[in-house]
Formats: structure tokens, sequence, C-alpha cells
């Protein structure tokens, strides 16, 4: 058998690596889309979409991630298509972002006085444009923070693909392990990636926060 | 071809999902009490400056936090080994759950002592105590009651991301479903009702902690 040089092993790391940023950004792209309909539902007057919307958010915020992604793998084959573990991760991820980010940008249009809702209907603005020109734009400012927070736990959720056999980072790590019998080297290596992907999102998001609360 | 959904195949393993989901709550329970005196212990060492251990706190909590959980867990029952440090899995997954919610709890707690007001402390140090005096009987309690509602949700989030650890064959509630499963096939039947008890487990937790934050933070 070849030797793998600790080169080898990182080399081989950085190229999984680009799976892991394709799945987070599908995931966040496909979250930020769902969660914002979500969302809509979320703050509408009418009582069952609101219920619907709830239900959807506590289904997948109490329910594991993997859990999700098994069920996505296993119930996608069931009605007989044919689904990859790229296809499988992306649903679950894309359902799992939605949820969260629904309800952390639910909370930042609740966090806009109600006056202003009030005094917008008053004018004779409907619902979307109540929203469309009065609430979003000063919801859109204080989500930022969260919304990137947020996007380290879509890019360490991804991790989880994996488990079904999706060849992103991890799973590149449990091979690698497996070839060279050095999980300490191995998954440290691992760890330092995402490391180096998370911690920027982190320190924008608290950088952000702190402009915010300066403005204010 | 359709298919035919038998659910009730699957809870003729009853025994096998109740030992996993023991397994789960005494695993959730284990890490929440141990994680939160990490939390506790690092939030003070944070908010009261401490030279160098600080520091350290703050390393563990930013790499704890950007991080996968699936890793760390990898990172302990196979790295430590070959260290020459030998755990078992259940060891390894409550080790590297109790060091998850840890890193989570420092940062939740100290947004809690953040929150005391300057003049409650002044309060302390007029009547002659000590910093860990006012730690302890003035800001602790409330500074706890403040974060709360956030360090339940971040023990729902723990008892959650336990299913992890399957992975590493620790027997609890998804590794039971992985077994099943190996052993029926019944893959979207298993994992639809593992999921469903992992549902109510989380919407028990939310319950029973705030039943425990009524009486913990009742105003005396």
């Amino acid at each position: 058998m070849d030797q793998f040089t600790t080169w080898d092993i990182a080399r081989n790391l950085l190229l999984a690596t680009r799976w892991t940023i394709l799945l987070s950004v599908i995931a966040f792209i496909g979250g930020g889309i769902v969660g914002f309909a979500i969302m809509l539902l979320r703050v509408s007057d009418l009582k069952a979409l609101r219920a619907l919307s709830i239900g959807y958010i506590d289904i997948l915020q109490g329910t594991p991630l993997l859990m999700q992604l098994f069920l996505c793998f296993f119930g996608i084959s069931l009605i007989g298509l044919e689904v990859s573990p790229l296809v499988a991760a992306s649903i679950a991820l894309t359902a799992y972002t939605s949820a969260y980010l629904a309800e952390i940008w639910r909370g930042c249009v609740d966090a806009i006085p109600k006056g202003q809702r009030e005094a917008a209907e008053s004018l004779g603005f409907g619902f979307i444009d109540t929203l469309r020109y009065v609430i979003l734009p000063q919801a859109v400012r204080i989500a930022v923070p969260p919304t990137v927070g947020f996007s380290v736990q879509v890019v360490k959720g991804t991790a989880l693909a994996s488990i079904i056999g999706f060849v992103e980072l991890t799973k590149a790590g449990t091979i690698i392990t497996n070839a060279t019998y050095k999980p300490f080297l191995v998954y440290g290596f691992v760890a330092i990636i995402y490391f180096v992907l998370c911690y920027p999102l982190s320190v924008w998001s608290r950088s952000f926060e702190r402009s915010l609360r300066a403005a204010h | 071809m359709r298919y035919h959904f038998d659910f009730l195949a699957v809870l003729e393993y009853w025994p096998l999902l109740v030992r996993g989901a023991v397994l789960t709550l005494v695993l959730t329970f284990i890490a929440i009490v141990l994680g939160t005196v990490v939390g506790v212990a690092g939030a003070y060492i944070r908010s009261a400056r401490v030279p160098i251990l600080s520091a350290v706190v703050a390393a563990y909590v930013e790499l704890i936090r950007n991080t996968p959980f699936i890793i760390q867990l990898f990172f302990v029952f196979f790295g430590l080994p070959s260290l020459g440090l030998k755990i078992s899995a259940v060891e390894a997954a409550l080790l590297a759950m109790t060091l998850n919610l840890g890193a989570y709890a420092v940062e939740i707690v100290r947004a809690g002592i953040e929150s005391i007001g300057r003049g409650q402390i002044e309060a302390g140090e007029a009547l002659g105590m000590t910093r860990f005096q006012i730690f302890l009987h003035v800001v602790l309690l409330p500074a706890l009651r403040n974060v709360y509602p956030s360090l339940v949700s971040q023990f729902v989030i723990l008892m959650l991301g336990s299913s992890v650890a399957s992975q590493i064959s620790a027997e609890e509630l998804t590794f039971a479903g992985n077994f099943i499963q190996s052993r029926d096939f019944r893959s979207f039947e298993v994992y639809f009702i593992i999921s469903a008890i992992y549902l109510v487990f989380a919407f028990a937790l939310r319950r029973a902690f705030g039943v425990v934050g009524r009486f913990a933070f009742a105003r005396r």
C-alpha cells in the first residue's frame, strides 16, 4: 500500500471541503427562500396559516437533524425516485435551515413596534405592502447578525450528511482515518478546516451586532 | 409496485427502543448537569478576567462552537485512544456532550452575568463581601434566571444532537433505530417512530425545565 504523507491527507481533506461549502451554500439559499415563506405564514393574520407554520417549525426544531436526513434519504426512495445522498442532504438541510431562519426572522419582525404596523394599516396598506415598505426594511437590519450567526450552524450541520454517505469533509476524514490509522491527526485537521470556515462567520456576526448596538 | 407501510413491525422491537431511549435521557441528564457546571465556572473565569485562564476558556469556547459536534465526538472516541487514553463509546459520548454544552453554556451564562446591574455588585462590595461571595450570593441566581430560556433551548439542542452518538456505537435511541433497520429494512417507519420519540422528548424536556425553573427561581 502506498504511504499517505501528511500533505496527502491535507490535500484530500481540502478537496473534500468544496463539497461541504457547496452543501452549505445550497442549504443556506434554499433554507432562506423556504424560511422566508414560512416566516410570512407565521406573521400572517390567518390563524390556520400561523398554526401550520408553528407546526412546521416545532417539528423541525424538535427532531434531530440526523433523523431528518434519514427520513429524506429513505423516504424519497419509497416513492420510487432514485435519490443521491447530495439531493437528500440538500432537501433535509434546506428544511432544517428554513425552520430556524423562519423563527429568527419572525423574532426580528416582532421586534418592530406594533404601532408601525397599525400606522401602515390605517393608511390603507395591505398585509404585503405593510411588510414590504414598513416592517421589512427595518427588520432586515436587526436580522443580519443572528442570520450570519446561524450560518455557522448550517456549515456544521452539513457534517451529518457524511452519515448518509455524502463524501464531504467529515466523510473524507473518516475514509482517510480508515486508511492511515491516524485519527488524531486527521480529525484534528478536519476540525481546523471547519474552524477556518466557521470562525470568520462567528466574528462577522458579532461585529455586526456590536455596530448595531452602537447605532442605537 | 406499491409500498406498504408497517409501523407495527417496528414496534415489536419495543424493548430495544425503550433501552435506547433510556440511555438518551441518561446521557442528556448527566451532560446537562456537568455542562452547566462547566458553563458557570467558565463564565465566572471569563467575567472575572482571571489572567491566562480567561484566554484558555475563550479559546475552548470558540473551538467548540465553530466545529461540528460529530468531529468533537470522533476526536474524543478515536483520537484519545491513539494518545493512550482508552474510553468506552458511552463515556466518549458523555465527554463530548459535556464539552459541547459547556462551551455554549459559558457564553449564555456570561450574558446573564453581564445583565446584572452594577449597583447590585457595589452593594455586595459595600457589605464587605469578596468577589467570589458576590458572584455566588448576589449575581449567580438572577443571572441564571435571566438566561434560563436560552439555557433550556441549548439543553434541547444537546438532547437532539446526542443522536449522533449512534455513530460511535453508543447504544442510544438512534442506535436502536439503526439496529432495527438493519434487521427489518423498514428504514422509513423506524426513523419516523424514532423522530416522534425525540419530538416528545423535546417537548417534555421544555415542560420539565419550565417547572424546574419556576421552583428554582421563585421570588423569595
